[in-house]
C-alpha cells in the first residue's frame, strides 16, 4: 500500500487534501457557534486493514477507508450533532448549520468555565505505522503462527489467526480557538485454536497489541508466545471440570482480570451517569467504597497502550485520574459537557468511536495499584475457592451496580493449592460492594496484553485494564456444580 | 446506484479481477434524545458506503470506502487488487453459480415513503410523551436515562459481475425509554421499546412508557437467591436470546471451523417435537426482511429446527461449499466488504400454553426477565450467564431476584424445553414465546 506519510501532520493533511485550513474551520465554527455555549468539529480519516488465516491459508483480506466530520453545538444540556462522510466544504457547512439549529434554543442552564488545557502528549511515535508494513510480511506472520500452532500439539485441528491494523488521523477545532491533531496507530493480533481429543472439542484464544507498529509482534517472538498460550488454554479446557456454583472466596490473577474494575466501578464513575444521578456511585464522592488496600486509577498517558491517547476525542490532553484512593471515592471521568454541567475539571476522558458519534465520558486504561502481598501467599491463604486468571467479556448495569464476567481460565483452590481447571465459571457481583471485600493485594501489578474493547451506547472504543493478584472474600460464582 | 456498481465491476475486471461483486448503501439517520422532558441531543447524518470484493486467479480481497469520489473509487480498486495478490484462493471461494442468483426482487414492503416526513418537532414530542408516560406511571419512577426516537432510511444496491443486479429501499423507526425506579435508596432501571419498518406500526408512546415503568418498578426490592437446581422459565425477551444462540451455533463459519456444538448434527433431534424454529427473510415488512441476500441469492423461508429436528444450517456460498451443502441465502454484508452469515426474521413457533399456566406449573423455580454477560461457549454449548427475574413459589411469582446466575448446556437446555407459551409477538428481528426449561443450576448465596 502506498505510504501516505502526509498523514503524519493532521493539520497539513486535511488542509492539502480537503482544503480544510485553519481559517475555513474557524469559519465553520463561527456558523456553529452562533448563539450556543460551545461548538467543535471533529474531522477523521481512518484506514483499517484486516487479514484472516484459517485452514492454513490467508484467505481474507480487506481494507476500509472511512472519513468524515462531526460538528457539535452545545447549549445547556442540549447537544446538536450532525455528521457527514463528505468532507467537501458545503457539506460541512450544512452539518454546522444543522448542529447549531438543533442546539440553539434558550436553555437557562449555568455555564461553568472549564479550566484550560495542557500540552498534548506524544505517546505513540512509531518508525513504521502498522498500516504501512508490507502486506507480504503480515501474511508471512500469520502463516508462521499456523505452522507453530499445528506443530505444537497433535490435537490442534483448526487455527484462526487475525491481524488488524488501523491508522486514525483526527483534527479537532473548537469555538474557543483550540485546534489539535492526532495520528493514532492501533494494531491487534489474535490467535484462536480448536483442539480435539477423541471427539471432545475445545477452543482457546490469545492475542494482544496496542498503539504500536507491526514489529511489536516480532519483538521477542511475541507472536509465538500468543500462539503457545492459545494452544495451552484450549488443551487445558479439555480437562476442565464443571465450575462450582455459589458464593466463595475468589483470587484474581494479575493483568486482564482487571476487567473486574472496568465493570464493577469504572462505568459507574463516568461523568454522564453521575450528572444524571443514575449511577450506583452517585453522590458518594469522599465516601468509602472499597477496602483501604484498594487504589484505582484511570490513566490515558501510558506510552503505546491500547487505551492511551495523546488527546481525547474533544482535544483535551489525557491525564491520570485517581478514582479510588485507599478505599475512598475520589473522582469521576469527564468529557466537556458533563464536566461543565457538574462544575468539575476535565480529565481527558471524552471519547468517541468515530466521527459518526458524539463523545461521551469513557475509560482509557483502568487499573489498581500494586499492594504488598506475595501472590503465592495469597493463594495459600484460601482454603476453598476459585483462582481466575483469564476472562472473556463482562457487562454491568450501572444503576444497580450489578456486574457479570465470564472466566475463560480458572481453577479450583483447595487447601491453599491450585488444583483442577474449571469451565463455565461466571462471576456476578455488586459494584459498590465487591471492592470492600478485597482482603489481599499482591505486589505484581500487570497490564493486559492489549485486547480490550469497551461498548457503551452502541459505541466501541479500545481500552486497557490492569490488576495485581487480589483476593476477594465472597463473590457469587455461577457454575453447574451445586 | 446499480449503474455505478456495474461500472466499478467493469473497471475491476479490467484490472485483473476474474469475477467481482459490489455493494452500496446510502442512508440517512436521525436520532432525537429527550431526558426529564428536555431535549438532550439531536443527531442527523447522511452516509454512503461502497464495498468491492474481487476474486483473481490466485486470491481474493475486499475493500470498503466512504469516499465515493472517482479518485477514491480508483484507489479502492487498486487496493483490492493489491490485497488479493497476497492472499490465497481456495477451491471453495468464489461467487454463487449464476443460475442460483435471484431473478427478481420481490416487493416486501420495507420502505415507508410517508413516515420519514415526520418533523423533528413531532419526533421530539413522541420521545417526550413516552418518557412522560413512564414518569407518571408510578411514584417510584423519579428519574430517567431518557427516551429516544430513531429513524433511518436507506437505499441498498448489489451487483455481481456478469449476473444479478438489484436494489431496494428500507425504513426503520424505533422509540425507546429507560426509566429509573427508586425505593429505599436503591435504584433499578429497565427499558422498553417499539421498533417497526412503518411509522404507523410503532406502539403508542404511552404504551412504551408505561411498560418501561412497569419493568423498572418490578425489579425493586430484589433479593439474592440460594443456590439450587430448579426449573427455569424464560420470558419472551430472554427466550429470544436462546433462539439467537442456536442460530449462532448453526451459522456456516462456526460449523466449518469446528467451533459449534451443532457440527455434524443435521437431521438429529435436538429438542422435543413441540419446538420449531424458522428464519423467514420474506416476512412482509419484517424488521429483518430483505428481498435478496448479500451475495444476490434469493431470500427464502428456512426451517432451522423442524419439530425438534435440526433441518438446516444458515449458510453463505463459501461455507456451504466447505460443508458440501447448498447456500441458504444467509450472506450478510451491510458493514464492511467481506461476507458474514446472519439471520433475518428468526422465531420459535408458539405452543399451546398461556404464560400464566406455565408459571403455575412450577412449584419452586426461576422466571427470567433479563440476562447479562457473555458466558456461552459455542464449541461445547456450555452456558453460564447473569440473570434477573422473579423467584417462583407454589406457582406464583413470589419476589424479584438479582445477582444470580443460571448455568447449563445449550444442548441439554433445548432438550429440556418442557412447555412453550402461545405469546409469540414480533417486536424485533428475533422473537420467541415464553419457554420453560425443566432444570438448570441457579447460583446465588
Amino acid at each position: 500500500m502506498a505510504a501516505t506519510r502526509e498523514l503524519a501532520q493532521p493539520e497539513r493533511f486535511f488542509a492539502d487534501r480537503y482544503g480544510l485550513t485553519q481559517s475555513r474551520l474557524e469559519g465553520l465554527l463561527g456558523v456553529a457557534a452562533g448563539r450556543v455555549d460551545y461548538a467543535d468539529i471533529f474531522i477523521e480519516h481512518q484506514i483499517s486493514e484486516d487479514f484472516l488465516l484459517e485452514d492454513g491459508v490467508v484467505k481474507k483480506a480487506s481494507r476500509t477507508l472511512s472519513q468524515g466530520a462531526g460538528v457539535r453545538a452545545q447549549a445547556g444540556v442540549r447537544t446538536g450533532y450532525a455528521y457527514t462522510d463528505d468532507l467537501a466544504l458545503e457539506h460541512l457547512e450544512l452539518a454546522a448549520r444543522q448542529a447549531q439549529a438543533i442546539a440553539e434554543h434558550p436553555s437557562g442552564s449555568a455555564v461553568v468555565a472549564v479550566p484550560g488545557r495542557g500540552r498534548p502528549h506524544d505517546l505513540y511515535r512509531l518508525t513504521e505505522p502498522p498500516v504501512d508494513a508490507a502486506l507480504a510480511r503480515k501474511v508471512d506472520l500469520l502463516r508462521r503462527i499456523d505452522t507453530l500452532a499445528r506443530g505444537s500439539d497433535p490435537r490442534v485441528r483448526q487455527v484462526i489467526a487475525t491481524l488488524w491494523s488501523e491508522e486514525q488521523v483526527t483534527l479537532i477545532a473548537t469555538s474557543e480557538g483550540w485546534q489539535v491533531g492526532d495520528v493514532r496507530p492501533l494494531t491487534r493480533l489474535n490467535v484462536t485454536v480448536v483442539v480435539d481429543e477423541s471427539g471432545r472439542r475445545e477452543i482457546g484464544g490469545y492475542g494482544g497489541g496496542g498503539r504500536v507498529g507491526f514489529d511489536f509482534f516480532l519483538d521477542a517472538e511475541r507472536w509465538a508466545r500468543f500462539t503457545r498460550e492459545a494452544v495451552r488454554q484450549a488443551i487445558l479446557k479439555l480437562a476442565a471440570v464443571n465450575a462450582p456454583a455459589g458464593t466463595m472466596t475468589v483470587v484474581l490473577g494479575p493483568g486482564w482480570p482487571g476487567i473486574l474494575l472496568h465493570e464493577a466501578v469504572g462505568h459507574g464513575l463516568e461523568g454522564d451517569f453521575n450528572r444524571k444521578e443514575v449511577s450506583a456511585f452517585t453522590g458518594r464522592l469522599g465516601q468509602r467504597v472499597a477496602s483501604e488496600l484498594v487504589t484505582v486509577v484511570d490513566d490515558g498517558t501510558i506510552p503505546n497502550r491500547r487505551g492511551s491517547l495523546n488527546v481525547d476525542d474533544e482535544g483535551t490532553p489525557t491525564g491520570r485520574t485517581v478514582l479510588i484512593e485507599r478505599g475512598i471515592l475520589r473522582g469521576y471521568m469527564q468529557d466537556r459537557l458533563n464536566a461543565r454541567l457538574l462544575g468539575m475539571p476535565l480529565t481527558g476522558n471524552g471519547r468517541r468511536e468515530s466521527f459518526q458519534h458524539p463523545p461521551m465520558p469513557r475509560m482509557t486504561n483502568t487499573f489498581m495499584l500494586a499492594g504488598e502481598d506475595d501472590p503465592e501467599e495469597i493463594i495459600r491463604s484460601v482454603s476453598r475457592g476459585l483462582y481466575a486468571v483469564a476472562f472473556g467479556g463482562g457487562q454491568v448495569d450501572i444503576t444497580n451496580g450489578k456486574f457479570v464476567f465470564s472466566a475463560s481460565e480458572a481453577y479450583l483452590v483447595e487447601d491453599g493449592r491450585v488444583t483442577a481447571p474449571v469451565k463455565g465459571a461466571t462471576l456476578i457481583g455488586s459494584g459498590p460492594d465487591v471492592l470492600t471485600r478485597v482482603s489481599r493485594v499482591g505486589h505484581d501489578l500487570a497490564f493486559d496484553e492489549g485486547i480490550g474493547t469497551c461498548g457503551k451506547d452502541g459505541q466501541s472504543v479500545p481500552v486497557g485494564v490492569g490488576l495485581p493478584t487480589i483476593r476477594i472474600d465472597g463473590i457469587t460464582v455461577g457454575g453447574t456444580e451445586v | 446506484m446499480v449503474d455505478r456498481l456495474e461500472d466499478l465491476l467493469r473497471r475491476a475486471r479490467a484490472q485483473g479481477a476474474v469475477e467481482a461483486d459490489a455493494f452500496m448503501v446510502e442512508e440517512e439517520i436521525q436520532t432525537v434524545q429527550v431526558r426529564m422532558g428536555q431535549i438532550e441531543s439531536l443527531k442527523h447524518a447522511r452516509e454512503n458506503r461502497c464495498s468491492l470484493r474481487i476474486f483473481t486467479a490466485t486470491g481474493s480481497a475486499s475493500a470498503t470506502s466512504s469516499d465515493l469520489s472517482p479518485p477514491a473509487l480508483g484507489r479502492l480498486i487498486d487496493e483490492t487488487v493489491a490485497l488479493a495478490r497476497v492472499t490465497q484462493r481456495d477451491e471453495y471461494s468464489g461467487l454463487p453459480a449464476p443460475e442460483t442468483l435471484a431473478r427478481e426482487v420481490p416487493e416486501l414492503d420495507l420502505w415507508d415513503r410517508e413516515g420519514h416526513r415526520l418533523t423533528v418537532e413531532a419526533k421530539v414530542e413522541q420521545a417526550r410523551r413516552a418518557e412522560a408516560a413512564a414518569l407518571e406511571a408510578d411514584p417510584r419512577i423519579r428519574n430517567s436515562e431518557g427516551a429516544e426516537f430513531y429513524d433511518r432510511q436507506a437505499r441498498v444496491a448489489y451487483a455481481v459481475s456478469g449476473g444479478f443486479a438489484g436494489q431496494f429501499r428500507v425504513s426503520s423507526f424505533a422509540l425507546s425509554v429507560t426509566p429509573v425506579a427508586a425505593d429505599n435508596g436503591h435504584m433499578e432501571r429497565d427499558y422498553w421499546y417499539s421498533a417497526a419498518r412503518k411509522l404507523g406500526e410503532l406502539e403508542s408512546p404511552e404504551a412504551v412508557g408505561r411498560e418501561a415503568a412497569r419493568r423498572a418498578c418490578r425489579r425493586l426490592g430484589a433479593r439474592k437467591q440460594a443456590t439450587a437446581e430448579v426449573p427455569v422459565i424464560f420470558d419472551p425477551e430472554s427466550a429470544a436470546s436462546l433462539v439467537r444462540a442456536l442460530a449462532m451455533a448453526a451459522s456456516g463459519p462456526s460449523l466449518y471451523r469446528g467451533t459449534s456444538f451443532l457440527v455434524g448434527r443435521l437431521g438429529e433431534p435436538l429438542a422435543p417435537p413441540s419446538v420449531t424454529i424458522v428464519d423467514d427473510a420474506l416476512r412482509p415488512h419484517g424488521l429483518g426482511s430483505r428481498p435478496f441476500d448479500g451475495e444476490g441469492l434469493p431470500s427464502r423461508r428456512t426451517v432451522l429446527l423442524d419439530r425438534g429436528v435440526l433441518q438446516s444450517y444458515l449458510l453463505d456460498t463459501y461455507s456451504a461449499r466447505k460443508l458440501g451443502l447448498r447456500a441458504t441465502g444467509h450472506a450478510a454484508r451491510e458493514g464492511g466488504g467481506g461476507v458474514t452469515v446472519g439471520y433475518t426474521n428468526l422465531y420459535l413457533e408458539p405452543g399451546p400454553h398461556a404464560p400464566e399456566a406455565i408459571i403455575r406449573s412450577v412449584d419452586r423455580g426461576l422466571y427470567v426477565t433479563e440476562l447479562i454477560g457473555f458466558g456461552i461457549n459455542f464449541v461445547t454449548g456450555d452456558y453460564s450467564r447473569g440473570a434477573v427475574g422473579y423467584w417462583i413459589e407454589r406457582g406464583e411469582l413470589a419476589y424479584p431476584v438479582e445477582e444470580i446466575t443460571i448455568a447449563g448446556n445449550l444442548r441439554e437446555m433445548y432438550r429440556g424445553i418442557e412447555m412453550i407459551g402461545r405469546d409469540l409477538v414480533f417486536r424485533d428481528q428475533t422473537a420467541a414465546p415464553t419457554l420453560k426449561i425443566s432444570r438448570m443450576t441457579v447460583a446465588g448465596h
